[in-house]
C-alpha cells in the first residue's frame, strides 16, 4: 500500500506511458497530485512555542471552491495550449460508444492536413494507445486505475511526454463515463460528447450535466440506424432541451458516412 | 470497508481527498492544532452523491488531522431563472417551464455549489 496516500488500498495507481515505454512501479504520477506542498497524512506537531489554549475555537470562513485546484490547473492548461497554438479536445462518453474507431479514422483523415496527438484515458491497459499508435498519431496511455475520470494535473503530466507541434489538434479520450468526467476541465477548448444509436435516446435526459457542459454532440454509428430503435431526431430534441446551444453531428466512422462534416470542423478550429 | 470502495465513491473520492488537502491547507496557514468542524456547501444539482460524499470524506480523512472532524454538508437547492422573463424559481428538473410565463428553458443560477463554507479550528 502507498505511504503517502494509501492509493495501493484496492485501488491501482495511476499511470501514464506512451507505447513501448517501460511501465514504471507507481511514482505518484497521480491524480490528487502529490507534488505540491501539501501535508497528507500528517500529524500536526507542537514543537512551535505558541499557546495550547483549546478553549479558543475561531470560525474560519474559507468559501474555498473544492474543484478550485483542478480549475486552476486546468487554466495553467489551457494557457499553456493557447501559447503553443494547440486546440485541445475532450472527448467523452459511454463505454462503447465508438470513441477510438473516430480517433482512428480522423487520424487518418487527417494525415498531411494537420498535426494529430493524443492522450488516451482507461482504468486499464493500453489497447486504445496502441490503436491510436498503429493509426498514426503520437500518444500518451494515462491509466487512471480505478478512476473514473481525467483530471487536469494528469493531461499537464501527460503533456510532459508529448512533443507539442504548432497548430496540433490534441484529443483527450475521457474514461469512458457519462457522469464524473463532466465535472473536472482539462484546460479544453471544447467539449464533446458522443453518443451511438445503440444507445438510448434519452442518454442526455438521463445524464443532463453532461450534455449541458459538452459544446460538441456527435451521434455516431449511423450505419447501424435501420437495424436499431433510435430516432437521431429526438435524441437531438433531447439534447438541444438540456442545451440549445449544442452543434450536434451524425456520423459513421465504421463506414466514414458523415465523416467530411467532422473533419472540416475540426480544421476550422482555431487555437 | 469493502475491497472496492472506488466502485462505489466515483469522484466522490477525488473531492474528498480535494476537501481534506484543503483544510488542511487551509487550517495550517491559519496556525490552528485541530479543526472540530468543516462547513461544506453542496449543491443538488452539483453531481455529487451526499452519501457517497460522507462515506468518502471518512476514507480521506483517515490518519490525518481531520480523521475526528465533523464534516457539516449543507445541501443547497436547485433556484433557476427563466431566460425569458427572469423569473426566479424552482425547477424540478433541467426541462421545467416558467412557471410565471410557461418557457421552457432553464438557466441554474443555484444548486450547482461545491464549496467549503468555514472551518471551526482551535
Amino acid at each position: 500500500m502507498c505511504e503517502i496516500c494509501g492509493c495501493g488500498n484496492g485501488a491501482s495507481p495511476v499511470r501514464i506511458t506512451r507505447p513501448g515505454e517501460q511501465e514504471n512501479h507507481h511514482d505518484h504520477d497521480h491524480p490528487h497530485s502529490h507534488d505540491y506542498p501539501h501535508s497528507h497524512g500528517h500529524h500536526h506537531d507542537h514543537t512551535g512555542d505558541h499557546s495550547h489554549d483549546t478553549s479558543r475555537q475561531r470560525l474560519l470562513r474559507v468559501e474555498e471552491d473544492i474543484l478550485g485546484r483542478n480549475n486552476l490547473l486546468a487554466s495553467r492548461n489551457s494557457g499553456y495550449f493557447e501559447a503553443k497554438g494547440v486546440v485541445a479536445l475532450n472527448l467523452m462518453s459511454s463505454p462503447g460508444s465508438g470513441k477510438t474507431t473516430l480517433l482512428e479514422k480522423t487520424i487518418i483523415a487527417l494525415e498531411g492536413k494537420r498535426p494529430v496527438v493524443v492522450i488516451e484515458g482507461d482504468q486499464q491497459t493500453m489497447n486504445d494507445a496502441d490503436r491510436i499508435q498503429r493509426a498514426g498519431a503520437p500518444v500518451v496511455q494515462v491509466n487512471t486505475g480505478n478512476g473514473c475520470h481525467l483530471d487536469a494535473d494528469m493531461i499537464r503530466q501527460a503533456v510532459d511526454k508529448l512533443d507539442l507541434q504548432e497548430d496540433s489538434l490534441l484529443f483527450i479520450e475521457n474514461v469512458g463515463n457519462l457522469v464524473c468526467p463532466s465535472l473536472f476541465e482539462l484546460g479544453e477548448r471544447n467539449r464533446i460528447v458522443i453518443i451511438s444509436v445503440t444507445e438510448g435516446e434519452d442518454k442526455p435526459l438521463k445524464y443532463p450535466t453532461m450534455f449541458e457542459h459538452a459544446d460538441t454532440c456527435i451521434i455516431n454509428k449511423t450505419d447501424l440506424l435501420p437495424y436499431v430503435n433510435f430516432d437521431p431526431e429526438l435524441v437531438k430534441k433531447y439534447a438541444l432541451s438540456v442545451n440549445p446551444h449544442l452543434h450536434i453531428m451524425e456520423l459513421s466512422a465504421q463506414t466514414g458516412d458523415g465523416m467530411e462534416q467532422w473533419i472540416g470542423w475540426l480544421l476550422d478550429q482555431k487555437s | 470497508m469493502t475491497n472496492n470502495i472506488n466502485d462505489r465513491l466515483m469522484h466522490e473520492l477525488s473531492i474528498a481527498i480535494s476537501i481534506v488537502d484543503s483544510v488542511i491547507n487551509q487550517a495550517e496557514i491559519a496556525s490552528a492544532d485541530s479543526v472540530s468542524e468543516v462547513e461544506l456547501d453542496i449543491g443538488i444539482l452539483s453531481g455529487i452523491e451526499y452519501e457517497s460524499l460522507e462515506f468518502a470524506l471518512g476514507v480521506a480523512s483517515k490518519a490525518t488531522i481531520l480523521e475526528k472532524t465533523l464534516f457539516r454538508i449543507n445541501r443547497v437547492e436547485a433556484v433557476a431563472e427563466c431566460p425569458a422573463c427572469q423569473h426566479l424559481y424552482t425547477p424540478e428538473g433541467m426541462f421545467s417551464h416558467c412557471p410565471e410565463c410557461n418557457k421552457q428553458g432553464v438557466r441554474i443560477i443555484r444548486g450547482g455549489e461545491l464549496q467549503i463554507k468555514s472551518l471551526l479550528v482551535e
